[in-house]
């Protein structure tokens, strides 16, 4: 299908883009990419009366380390994501999850900041905001507000950001030297959306791990930090211990059906993620024989 | 809705018009410079066929609004195969039979050119997935992977 009928601003800066969101409001909505909001339009699940195009604000673009702080800029794409250096060296976690983010022509276009005020529950980039710690930073009319991740995602395709107001980066803590990560999606095909996923953020020390963050996504309304992980956190990882962790997931999640997996399918995933994720970060494959607990 | 006004290049030709601010850029293609080579699909990024390039990167022709392209360069299909930039890739696909009812085949040229423009060499491996967002339902992917695997070994031998 065709969208239908909106007007049209190009924005020429953030500050004309917030006297736009003040005017127009919650009849508005910011075109970044594109690359989620032109097919939920097109398919006519919304219609907004009023488009506000940020695509051509060169102040929302870049990727900037300073001391142990690595901002993205909400129009940094996809793309952008996984030839940066600095990602590379800093956030391998998101450059790992970014090259699940559908196919290149869709990369090309998408960009961060938009995926995650899209906040689809079973994207990859709102769980690895989760797992790192990243803190997103929203500009309005009152000024700037800076959310932590977990309070910014509160539902499906709902977040912290009020109609009125522009994400305009995110800020991520530069990751350890000594730190690990683990991504992993099961999906239909490379590039869908996944089934189940888990993005996880470690620092392991002899053995241990002394911190683990487990990001999962498509498992409930929005990204899940697992408590979990805190299980496996400063005690040497048994298949028994393991089995604890694994249960005491199974009671975190609340995945919803659809017609790629049930519930309880979606469950036993995310149970097959975690025994990967912690076999491969911990080098321990006798973690990994046999079904996970149920 | 009023139209708006834009200017773009397609194919190294500039482009003035107005449009209404809901037109994608493959309707715009298609209905109003009759550039029929981009094809739509799905109309929503799912199925690949209306592929075109856009400032040198290819993307999804159905999820940018014509407005957007204000100022761009956009080539199609016609402009690839016109300049002879993917004659051989094009032999290639006729030779592998890497199409069939050929309702894919312009995006799937599109999205197999820019692999080779990035990626000499690829594998097999690497084919789907730079391909992976392209859905082709006659001819099961084998031939079209086979085609584009030809094209980067033939160009190879070419080049000095």
């Amino acid at each position: 299908m065709k969208a239908s009928a909106f007007a049209y601003a190009r924005a020429t800066s953030v500050v004309n883009a917030l006297e736009l969101l003040a005017v127009y409001g919650d009849k508005a909505k910011v075109l970044s990419g594109g690359q989620s909001l032109m097919p939920a339009m097109n398919l006519r699940l919304i219609s907004p009366e009023f488009i506000v195009d940020i695509g051509e604000l060169a102040e929302l673009r870049g990727i900037v380390v300073k001391g142990d702080v690595l901002t993205v800029r909400a129009l940094t794409r996809h793309v952008d994501v996984l030839r940066s250096p600095e990602i590379a060296t800093h956030a391998p976690l998101l450059k790992d999850a970014t090259s699940h983010v559908a196919h290149p022509a869709i990369r090309n276009r998408g960009t961060l900041g938009g995926s995650l005020a899209h906040a689809d529950p079973a994207s990859e980039l709102p769980a690895c905001m989760v797992a790192l710690g990243a803190t997103v930073i929203v500009c309005g009319p009152r000024g700037e507000r800076r959310i932590p991740a977990q309070e910014f995602f509160t539902g499906i395709y709902e977040t912290a950001l009020s109609p009125q107001e522009l994400l305009v980066a995110v800020e991520l803590p530069v990751a350890r030297k000594d730190s690990t990560h683990f991504f992993h999606e099961f999906a239909r095909r490379h590039g869908d959306y996944a089934i189940v996923g888990l993005a996880a953020q470690s620092t392991i020390v002899g053995g241990q791990f002394t911190d683990l963050r487990l990001g999962f996504f498509a498992v409930g309304d929005r990204p899940l930090l697992a408590g979990a992980a805190g299980k496996l956190v400063n005690v040497a990882v048994t298949p028994e211990v393991l089995a604890k962790a694994s249960a005491i997931l199974g009671e975190e999640l609340d995945p919803q059906g659809d017609q790629q997996a049930t519930p309880a399918m979606r469950r036993h995933l995310a149970k097959v993620l975690l025994q990967r994720c912690v076999s491969r970060l911990l080098c321990r494959p006798d973690l990994q024989s046999g079904e996970p607990a149920r | 809705m009023t139209p708006v006004p834009i200017f773009l290049e397609v194919n190294g030709e500039r482009i003035d018009a107005h449009v209404l601010p809901r037109l994608n850029l493959a309707d715009f293609l298609r209905e109003h410079l009759k550039l029929t080579g981009t094809h739509v699909g799905c109309e929503h990024g799912v199925c690949g066929a209306c592929t075109v390039r856009f400032n040198g990167e290819i993307v999804r022709s159905c999820l940018i609004l014509a407005v957007q392209a204000q100022e761009g360069s956009v080539e199609t299909i016609e402009g690839l195969s016109d300049s002879g930039e993917i004659a051989d890739l094009q032999a290639a696909f006729r030779d592998r039979n890497a199409l069939q009812c050929g309702f894919c085949t312009p995006g799937m040229l599109m999205a197999a050119q820019d692999l080779l423009k990035q990626t000499p060499k690829p594998d097999r491996e690497e084919i789907r997935a730079h391909l992976s967002g392209n859905y082709c339902r006659c001819t099961g992917y084998q031939a079209i992977i086979d085609a584009i695997e030809t094209t980067a070994r033939l160009r190879a031998e070419r080049a000095p």
